[in-house]
């Protein structure tokens, strides 16, 4: 029973990693279920370890930095200060507006740093997994998002249709073009939007940790299998591995932010006064 | 332990149903906590933090006025002083000025005053001397005409020869009067 993928029953030859490398297998006793054609384990898998020790290790910090509560801040309350202020006036108050903010400050606060801790989880050691290649989590993540913008969209225009029509009626535009226009726009600012929300997060994470695997996997099999000049391929593959993994933590900071910056977007565009 | 087979075809896009709702109710946990324990202490901070900032503005701005009509009463103060020592100064050179005036002529008239009693003085003296003199020049006279009476004033010679001997006399009574006077001084 260990936290450390274990998985890896390849066999004689050179198996590219691919999805089935995120398909951990659960740390205690385990069953396996079939949803929508696939066969998937029943139990307590790494990434679901992952995504409750992140939720736990954000509330620990964020609690200690902001329990004091000091006029001049020490160095743990300075770095939560500097995190929360961070995501509450730049994805905040600057794209929502000074006006309404204040009352998605803890939604986007939370929604930053728990992608960001989870997307970090892939490049410390150890841990090493990002939770969010998996699709099922992002999704949960997603809809809550897109359930966020909505609602408040409807309250805020008054009503459903209001609403609609807020979002798929641009400005300006009259007669047939509508017609056109209408179907589009709600194809683009209501369907469209959480698949991209979610596709982008997830694949991110899910392209990059297969590449950093077939750099450590591809480097091992030339150094172990490889003959003559082949086999300092291998240090080489491990070379870029690491620079490639150091290209990772840039993406996984830039995915955690570009998700709650579009996140914050879509809710400014839905409760706008006018288009 | 069950392991999938990894050549087992997947589409990742699939999700795990369990996945979908633990990602949900983390994530609302999370949120309720933050939004109850966290957000809350960091407002109340920055809200805390701005008042206190604006509060010591505020009281030093106060300092900083008090500190200025503080300046302005002591410059005040100062330039009163300054006037009434120059009022002082001037009354004081003026007061001089007074006293040296009364004291010259306090000086003029004690210096007329002497000079009237001196003069007054030698009135006197010649008064003295005058009466003194007339009363010497009367027996001087009286004497030199019974002398005259005397030898017979009827002749010219022997009146003048009379008053010769009298001048002579008188010179020689001077002189012994005189030699007297300087063997008493020499003895």
């Amino acid at each position: 029973m260990s936290l450390i993928p274990t998985l890896v029953a390849r066999s004689e030859g050179f198996t590219p990693p691919g999805p089935g490398d995120f398909n951990l297998p659960p740390v205690g006793p385990d069953r396996t279920f079939t949803f929508l054609g696939q066969q998937m384990y029943l139990g307590v898998t790494k990434p679901m370890l992952l995504l409750v020790l992140s939720a736990a290790l954000i509330f620990l910090f964020f609690r200690a930095a902001s329990a004091k509560r000091a006029m001049v801040p020490g160095k743990t309350q300075f770095i939560g200060e500097m995190g929360y202020t961070f995501v509450r006036n730049q994805l905040g108050r600057d794209i929502i507006g000074s006006k309404e903010f204040m009352r998605f400050v803890p939604f986007l606060f939370v929604l930053f740093f728990f992608v960001l801790v989870n997307n970090l989880f892939a490049t410390i050691p150890l841990l090493q997994f990002p939770t969010f290649s998996r699709a099922g989590l992002v999704y949960g993540l997603v809809l809550i998002s897109w359930l966020v913008y909505n609602i408040v969209g409807i309250k805020a225009q008054g009503g459903v249709l209001a609403y609609l029509k807020h979002q798929t009626v641009p400005p300006g535009v009259h007669g047939p073009m509508l017609a056109l226009l209408i179907p589009l726009e709600f194809f683009s600012n209501i369907l469209v939007r959480p698949l991209t929300l979610a596709l982008r997060l997830f694949a991110n994470m899910l392209a990059g940790h297969i590449l950093l695997i077939l750099f450590a996997l591809g480097g091992e099999y030339l150094l172990v299998h490889g003959e003559g000049l082949v086999k300092p391929v291998g240090i080489v593959a491990w070379l870029m591995f690491i620079v490639i993994a150091f290209l990772e933590v840039l993406v996984q900071v830039l995915q955690a932010y570009v998700f709650t910056l579009l996140s914050a977007l879509y809710i400014s565009g839905a409760i706008a006064e006018e288009h | 332990m069950y392991v999938i087979p990894l050549a087992e075809k997947l589409n990742p896009l699939v999700p795990h149903p369990i996945e979908i709702v633990l990602s949900i109710v983390v994530f609302g946990i999370l949120y309720f906590l933050a939004k109850k324990y966290v957000v809350p202490n960091f407002e109340k901070t920055f809200a805390e933090r701005t008042s206190a900032i604006e509060g010591g503005l505020r009281a030093a701005e106060t300092k900083q006025a008090e500190a200025d009509a503080k300046l302005a009463e002591l410059e005040q103060q100062l330039s009163e002083a300054r006037h009434e020592a120059a009022k002082i100064r001037e009354e004081a050179r003026e007061q001089g000025a007074q006293i040296v005036a009364e004291m010259r002529e306090q000086a003029q008239e004690e210096a007329s005053r002497i000079v009237e009693h001196g003069k007054t003085q030698i009135e006197a003296e010649r008064q003295q001397a005058v009466t003194s003199l007339r009363a010497e020049v009367g027996t001087l006279a009286t004497s030199l005409a019974g002398r005259i009476v005397g030898e017979s004033l009827d002749d010219d010679q022997r009146a003048a020869r009379v008053v010769e001997r009298f001048l002579a006399d008188l010179e020689l009574h001077n002189e012994a009067t005189d030699a007297g006077s300087s063997t008493s001084g020499a003895s």
